[in-house]
């Protein structure tokens, strides 16, 4: 009451602010198309110092590689750009230096499921298929760094998921590592019953990247697609909605655990080495740890690994990894160019693998016996990633994931039937990919 | 506004006359005033006040997003939509589900914010004047409560988010207390009540120290005179301690009010973005702005201004907050008031006298 | 009520004035007691939480026993790990928090003792937009401001992103009015005679309020910069849009981005340490100067 006017004075002053932004809504600004990442008139001789920008180098293996560059190439030199360790905040950075048209960061580690995003804004520098090949490489891979038909990165580093079982409890009850989800369930059954507490299978189904990887898993591995190969969504199909199917019931039959609706990558894998799930979905990093015998895990030396199972064969898994990719703005893409093809050679890939887990691109690596007995998940792990399939490639990816994980997550929580969820989501991804 | 402060003034004030006006205090004040306050007020304009105008701006252009179907680019620049950010809430709803069925989202954030602000400032406001009453009876340890009052406000609210989103983890200590499995940090009402509780959690001692103060201003004899006239323990509370301490009470719940609206970090660090039960105005914007959909999340955010406006309007309106707590605004509105009321003055005068004990000894 | 007084009988008043010491003041004292623990409770076991979390293995950090078993100070250490630029994240606090509360108290002492003590026309709108700051959503300056100082605007070709000025500019917002408030309220508090006197004497305004209302003063100053701090220092909206590169965060960015020796790793241990770390010296300033910010955010009653 007693500050009426007062209350009636920033009324006011909202009111005036009002007027002055009707003058200023006149003045609107609108380029024409316009984007400097054509293939034609690049300069791939221009040499001498860049940078590199990627996610933060939680592994510690980037100060080693780029002294060996740069110690081999003085007048070339490579600066790292340590971006967040989280993948939206690099991809923000990245975007802003885009917009901007900065060339600050000359090459980039853009995450596979962004390249179309980058590429079709003309942020990443289109890479002629003569000065770069692709001889050798995984084409999953190589997919993932294609858009509308034209490479726009090399593939820097591949990812897939991993189905980590207990071989010891496996090998008591006579069983084999299984190929289905119904030999899932059905080892799940023999097994379980001698187990207290222990629940059958888990993957990653909190409300995030993760999920999205998921869930295109059990959609591919049950003969489904997000979006066809001509770009139109289909997720209202029968196969999709049975792989969506197949997780809700999971978590309603009581194969996956309640709680697995809050897991991320390390919480499952916790809960794996614990002890309290048989079967665990995850990315490569899980064997390390989950092999330590420090007492950090109950099961060391007792489980095995193999490729996802899927609803009638093995399962499709999601491929993930990285792309390196020049920025359309950079300068010296001479010595950028080189610096990416630098980091797609063996030896370089071996390093990573080595000090970083990270999965080769080269498919030759993959069969190699002396890496084999180093790392006793590569061939499982190459298997997996032959097959794997990308998640959508999509312009608006950030959209489209959301909206997947909208539905599958209502779907999971049982606000909403798999079929309605789909259906929702059908409708969704047709307005985000028109 | 404590309650010292305003006793003091309606003590100290002589009323507003041309006598006072000139004398020697307001020569030349005005430019001095002037001189002082512009810095200020600079930076104010520099930080609060462009940066509404080009939200408001931001708020009616769009950038463009689709891709060329042929080359797959997506041309530069922004459009011009006028206020179509807003107005696609009904034109081109974007159901969720969240506690409100499947509605659009911006409608979603909008009734989270209201559910929130509405029970958490309830259940602060309750727990932090049951704290101030116990403290304010104590006659030890009372140094050492007021200590431990502070520690949930002096920790940062992200970490917080984290050390809450520890404890509400499905395997988590709180589940083990309570002996059961609830997955609070998926996405349904308990989400909501792990934001509540730790809202609650860091914010009710706040409540509690504001009331405290302004319970220490209730001269002791006004119980004793009460005693005396037979009050119970009840009739005190309502009809002196809860009028006493109303004024400061009332600024308190406010700002906890405006506060609680633009919540971000709690639900953002603790539950996560995209879930639909605990997504704010403030973080649905401010994933908007990540997005770089800047004309969207420039109009959401104005919509939360335009509702933070409407809610402190209200507040000040109806409640009579006392927010300003100038002495010379208020005796100029004062005076305005007294006139008016002048004519059914003496109905109402003895009607107030009444209702509360001490509204003839206290309170000009 | 009135009604009630005839009924008073002078052995009741006696009874009154007596000091009670029967059960019922025993069992007011024991429901005070409890209420007091309980308040006391209620603040800290959360923050013993933390503490505890802090203090386990780190391959134990969502164990939840309720003393660590075995106790480990290992978390420590790793908050310092080169790999999450704490170091310097405590340091960009630091920087960002003090510059923010001196640049605040500079223009915040003048315009409150303005808005204190002189007269003048639309000190009401004053008031109102002050107030009005504070009760501002932050979001809706981000937006722009983030525009701004990525170079969006080509009328501001600049760009700002991970630098100081972009953290501290922003954190004006927000800080200026709560500072003002304060100050404000606590330079009403101040006796107006002393400056009168002081003018009769005469001293012009601006001397009187240097030499008899500054010193006076004083602690409410102290109270206000100690306010202004932690709320800076809390900030994150701010200094999560602002900071994107590491050597940029602030401590509370830091904490939130937090990794362990691999990508997925959450190590609860670590941020658990580094909440711990960054909340202790609040608490400890909070204990030592808890009568001032009581007075402080009575006075202000923002935030």
């Amino acid at each position: 009451m007693t500050h009426a006017r007062t209350t009636r004075r920033v009324l006011a002053a909202v009111a005036s602010v009002g007027a002055v932004l009707i003058t200023a809504a006149c003045s609107s600004s609108s380029t024409p198309t316009g984007s400097a990442a054509a293939g034609g008139g690049v300069n791939w001789d221009e040499r001498g110092p860049i940078t590199y920008a990627q996610g933060k180098d939680t592994a510690g293996v980037w100060a080693g590689v780029l002294k060996e560059w740069n110690d081999a190439h003085p007048n070339e030199q490579v600066t790292l750009i340590e971006l967040s360790p989280e993948a939206d905040q690099q991809r923000a950075d990245m975007i802003k230096r885009g917009q901007a048209k900065s060339g600050e960061f000359s090459v980039m580690s853009v995450d596979v499921v962004w390249t179309a995003e980058f590429a079709a804004n003309g942020w990443l520098q289109e890479l002629p298929k003569d000065k770069f090949p692709t001889d050798g490489m995984l084409a999953s891979a190589v997919d993932a760094a294609s858009y509308f038909g034209k490479l726009y990165a090399y593939p820097q580093s591949s990812d897939g998921a991993l189905l980590y079982y207990r071989s010891d409890l496996l090998d008591k009850a006579g069983l084999k590592p299984p190929t289905t989800w119904d030999e899932m369930q059905a080892a799940c059954d023999k097994v379980l019953p001698t187990q207290k507490g222990m629940s059958c299978y888990s993957g990653q189904f909190q409300k995030y990247e993760g999920l999205t990887c998921n869930v295109a898993e059990a959609v591919n591995s049950a003969g489904g697609e997000f979006i066809t190969a001509d770009g139109k969504p289909a997720v209202n199909s029968a196969e999709a909605v049975a792989g969506l199917t197949w997780m809700v019931d999971g978590f309603k039959s009581g194969m996956i655990p309640k709680e697995a609706i809050t897991w991320k990558e390390e919480e499952s894998r916790q809960a794996f080495q614990d002890g309290k799930i048989l079967f665990l979905r995850n990315w490569p990093y899980v064997y390390n740890l989950a092999s330590k015998t420090d007492g950090s895990s109950k099961v060391a030396g007792k489980f095995g690994v193999s490729p996802i199972p899927g609803k009638t064969g093995p399962g499709v898994s999601t491929l993930g990894g990285h792309n390196i990719g020049i920025s359309a703005f950079a300068k010296n893409k001479g010595t950028a160019g080189d610096f990416i093809k630098w980091i797609a050679s063996e030896a370089q890939q071996k390093t990573f693998l080595q000090k970083g887990s990270l999965a080769p691109i080269l498919e030759s690596m993959y069969a190699d016996a002396d890496l084999n007995k180093e790392f006793g998940y590569l061939s499982t792990l190459g298997e997996s990633i032959k097959n794997a399939q990308a998640r959508p490639k999509a312009v608006r990816y950030g959209d489209v994931t959301s909206a997947i994980q909208d539905a599958t997550y209502a779907a999971l929580q049982g606000q909403q039937t798999p079929t309605d969820a789909f259906n929702g989501l059908q409708t969704k991804l047709e307005d985000l990919l028109k | 506004m404590s309650q010292g402060a305003a006793t003091t003034i309606a003590g100290n004030t002589p009323p507003v006359t041309e006598k006072r006006k000139k004398n020697l205090l307001s020569d030349g004040q005005g430019t001095l005033a002037g001189f002082l306050i512009s810095p200020t007020m600079l930076v104010i304009l520099f930080v609060v006040g462009i940066p509404i105008l080009l939200s408001l701006r931001e708020s009616v252009f769009r950038k463009f997003t689709t891709p060329d179907p042929t080359t797959g680019m997506i041309p530069e620049g922004e459009s011009f939509v006028g206020l179509q950010n807003f107005t696609d809430i009904f034109a081109h709803p974007q159901a969720v589900d969240g506690a409100w069925g499947n509605i659009d989202r911006l409608i979603n954030s909008f009734l989270n914010v209201t559910f929130f602000t509405i029970i958490c400032v309830a259940i602060e406001t309750v727990i932090g004047v049951a704290m101030a009453l116990i403290m304010a009876r104590a006659f030890r340890g009372k140094g050492f409560v007021r200590a431990a009052i502070l520690v949930p406000w002096a920790i940062p609210t992200i970490v917080s988010a984290r050390m809450w989103g520890l404890i509400f983890d499905a395997d988590g200590v709180m589940n083990k207390i309570l002996g059961q499995q609830i997955l609070w940090l998926a996405d349904n009402s308990y989400s909501q009540w792990a934001v509540i509780i730790a809202d609650t959690w860091k914010t009710a001692p706040f409540i509690g120290l504001l009331t405290l103060a302004g319970l220490q201003t209730i001269p002791s004899d006004v119980y004793e005179a009460a005693r005396v006239d037979g009050a119970n323990a009840w009739q005190q509370f309502v009809r002196i301690t809860l009028p006493m301490v109303k004024p400061a009470l009332v600024v308190a719940v406010l700002f906890r009010t405006l506060d609680t609206m633009r919540m971000f970090d709690l639900p953002w660090g603790m539950i996560g973005q995209g879930k639909y039960y605990v997504e704010t105005i403030s973080m649905f914007a401010y994933i908007e702005n990540n997005q770089l959909r800047y004309g969207t999340a420039a109009a959401y955010s104005l919509v939360l201004f335009a509702y933070i406006v409407l809610v402190a309007f209200i507040f000040i309106r109806l409640l009579g907050a006392d927010v300003i707590g100038d002495e010379e605004t208020r005796a100029i509105t004062e005076q305005r008031k007294r006139q008016k009321a002048l004519a059914k003055a003496e109905n109402r005068k003895t009607k107030l006298a009444k209702t509360t004990i001490t509204s003839g000894e206290f309170q000009s | 009520m009135t009604a009630a007084t005839s009924h008073v009988t002078a052995a009741e008043l006696a009874a009154l004035n007596k000091p009670r010491r029967d059960w019922r003041f025993w069992l007011g004292k024991t429901g005070i007691f409890l209420g007091m623990t309980f308040i006391i409770l209620y603040c800290i076991a959360p923050f013993y939480w933390m503490v505890v979390s802090s203090l386990r293995l780190p391959t134990m950090g969502r164990d939840t026993s309720f003393w660590p078993n075995p106790v480990s100070f290992e978390n420590y250490p790793a908050v310092f790990d080169p790999i999450n630029g704490f170091g310097r994240a405590l340091v960009n606090s630091v920087i960002v928090s003090l510059s923010t509360t001196l640049v605040t108290l500079l223009f915040g002492i003048l315009a409150a003792y303005a808005l204190a003590r002189l007269r003048f026309r639309f000190k009401g709108i004053v008031l109102a937009v002050i107030i009005g700051c504070s009760m501002f959503p932050g979001i809706t300056l981000l937006i722009p401001l983030f525009k701004m100082f990525t170079g969006a605007y080509p009328w501001m070709p600049i760009n700002w992103m991970n630098t100081y000025q972009a953290l501290i500019i922003p954190s004006l917002s927000f800080g200026l009015p709560l500072c003002v408030w304060n100050l404000t309220a606590f330079f009403r508090q101040l006796p107006v005679e002393l400056e009168q006197a002081a003018m009769v004497d005469g001293c012009t305004p601006g001397q009187a309020f240097r030499k008899v209302i500054l010193p006076l003063a004083a602690p409410g100053v102290f109270t206000t910069a100690i306010i202004t701090f932690i709320a800076v220092w809390n900030e994150f909206m701010i200094a999560l849009t602002f900071g994107t590169q590491q050597n940029m965060y602030t401590a509370v960015v830091a904490i939130s981005k937090f990794t362990g020796a691999y990508g997925f790793d959450t190590p609860w241990g670590t941020i658990m340490a580094a909440g711990v770390l960054v909340t202790v010296p609040l608490i400890i300033g909070v204990l030592i100067f808890q009568r001032r910010i009581v007075a402080g955010l009575t006075a202000g009653g923002v935030k």
